[in-house]
């Protein structure tokens, strides 16, 4: 079967590259057609309701915070390029966040200056040499994409010499984005500081599903479409370019150009050129996944002595951001209060939770996962589980949460959770640890978009898609 | 046949559209838009596009310096617009 409409362009993956990227492409009179295996949008970053409660999965907070006037910034970049006005998002900013360590704790807001205060007051002699790692980070072109790979902690080193700093700074921004374990490329690293700790958290109010709905909205404005349950079983070249793909093993759509956020590997794999692994090395499956718990409580979590809005949990001197040689790290973990961003801040923006929502997320090992999910005996999975649930209550309680509250529901995904619904290799949340950075591939007409491109997090996928629509389709055009 | 001031209108309204947290309304003929608006290089390229799309009119890459200010946008586009 094969439909005789031609499309200019198909993006592959309704998540939030593949989104904006279809927006962009519509905006521009191209015929565009985005294709979703699942049976919603969101990709990494999606939604799900149990019973009236409505969870996010993905995002905790969304990077990138700033005001409306911050000219030139990342977030008001995309919303230029999307023509999404910037109240639509309805951001509240966080409260705070910490790096919690055994001995030291590291606050952190939306304004950078309390981070500095805060290495003056416990790493005296390290202040000059954080100011200094400042304004190299804020002079560095982290998205120039001809930048050389250094890795970071090298170049941080040079700024900072306590190694309990360096572990301490590194921990957010890791767990936060990096697809290689324990260190990163210094332009991700640059690009993940900047989102961060000198932009920060926030959270449209209603969650992911808010900033879903408005790429949803402005897609239909356009005339644009999405087709889910549509798995790309193949991509069809002929010499070496790309002339349409095949969906569900039994349909053909003829087309221009592809932009895959499928992940590097995964798109390489539906190449219908068996000889393609002889000619190019085939790309790496990236290590980093992760298991998380989502307690409901009757309480919120300022009621039980928390107000801050994330926590990132550490209880070893220094910060193992890798795969676990266990289901799962114990020792470590991102904790997450949605409740606890600034509502009143604006008095416009409400906490859309009328109930505690306490979110932990450890650091995972996809393999032993993927073994209990397939073995015979199921139990084992599900005590498994049940595990990751009680770490979540202990690490809640080493970080000061009273315990005084009862659980409503509660959910723990897993890796296997992760792969189902992404389809990603080794339910891997940052991608391969190879990247496409100006997006080509060996094959004439097909582009990554999103994780494997290398831009990371919420904003960073909307802006993969934004620019490698703008460079390799718009553009290319002309 | 369209007046300066109605191409300048025309213009107006592409710039609006991209700039959309930006007001528009005091815009000076004479000062770079850049330093006026929040308006990257990226969005110059979708001013490009815009008159394109709307006003079938091509700007080719080396004409991209005549749109700096609102005065050169309207002398170099209102004979396009006319023709």
């Amino acid at each position: 079967m094969s439909s005789s409409e031609k499309y200019d362009c198909i993006v592959i993956g309704a998540g939030m590259s593949g989104l904006a990227s279809g927006i962009r492409l519509a905006m521009y009179d191209k015929k565009v057609l985005i294709l979703e295996r699942h049976t919603i949008s969101g990709g990494l970053n999606s939604y799900y309701a149990r019973g009236k409660r409505k969870f996010d999965v993905g995002l905790h907070a969304l990077t990138n915070f700033v005001g409306p006037k911050d000219k030139g910034k990342p977030f008001n970049k995309l919303m230029k390029q999307l023509r999404i006005p910037y109240d639509d998002f309805k951001l509240s900013p966080q409260n705070y966040s910490l790096i919690s360590f055994p001995d030291k704790k590291l606050k952190f807001t939306n304004d950078i200056n309390c981070l500095v205060q805060e290495i003056n007051e416990l790493f005296p002699d390290q202040v000059d040499g954080f100011i200094n790692l400042l304004n190299h980070v804020k002079n560095f072109d982290e998205v120039n994409l001809n930048n050389e790979t250094v890795m970071a902690k090298t170049v941080v080193r040079h700024f900072i010499s306590n190694e309990s700093l360096v572990e301490m700074i590194f921990c957010p921004l890791l767990i936060y984005g990096s697809a290689w374990e324990n260190d990163m490329d210094f332009s991700q690293f640059v690009i993940m500081f900047k989102s961060i700790f000198l932009e920060g958290f926030s959270r449209p109010e209603g969650g992911v599903r808010t900033i879903i709905n408005l790429l949803h909205q402005k897609l239909e404005s356009l005339g644009a479409s999405i087709r889910y349950k549509a798995c790309v079983s193949k991509i069809l070249t002929e010499n070496n370019k790309i002339i349409g793909v095949e969906i569900n093993d039994n349909e053909i759509i003829y087309c221009d150009k592809i932009l895959s956020s499928m992940g590097l590997p995964e798109t390489f794999d539906v190449v219908n050129d068996s000889d393609f692994f002889k000619k190019y090395p085939k790309p790496n499956i990236g290590k980093l996944t992760f298991c998380e718990s989502i307690l409901i409580t009757d309480k919120k979590p300022k009621e039980l002595g928390i107000d801050a809005t994330i926590i990132f949990y550490n209880n070893r001197p220094e910060y193992l951001y890798q795969s676990p040689t266990t289901l799962f790290d114990r020792e470590s973990g991102v904790l997450c209060f949605p409740n606890n961003f600034n509502y009143q801040n604006n008095n416009t923006y409400n906490d859309d939770y009328s109930e505690g929502v306490l979110r932990v997320t450890n650091i995972a090992n996809f393999e032993l996962w993927n073994q209990l999910k397939m073995g015979p005996n199921k139990e084992q999975y599900l005590e498994a589980k049940e595990q990751v649930f009680l770490n979540a209550k202990k690490i809640l309680s080493a970080s000061g949460l009273n315990q005084d509250y009862q659980i409503l529901f509660k959910d723990i995904f897993t890796p296997t959770t992760i792969k189902r619904y992404t389809s990603h290799y080794g339910g891997v949340v940052y991608g391969s640890s190879d990247k496409s950075r100006n997006g080509k591939t060996p094959i004439d007409g097909l582009f990554i978009c999103g994780t494997d491109q290398g831009f990371l997090g919420i904003v960073g996928s909307m802006l993969s898609g934004i620019s490698m629509a703008n460079l390799h389709v718009l553009q290319g055009d002309s | 046949m369209l007046t300066n001031t109605e191409v300048r209108s025309k213009v107006l309204d592409i710039i609006a559209d991209i700039a959309l947290d930006d007001d528009v309304t005091g815009i000076s003929d004479e000062i770079a838009l850049r330093e006026q608006l929040d308006l990257d290089s990226m969005d110059f390229l979708d001013i490009v596009m815009e008159l394109k799309k709307r006003h079938k009119i091509e700007v080719p890459q080396e004409d991209y310096p005549r749109l700096a200010t609102m005065q050169s946008c309207v002398d170099y586009l209102a004979p396009k617009f006319n023709q």
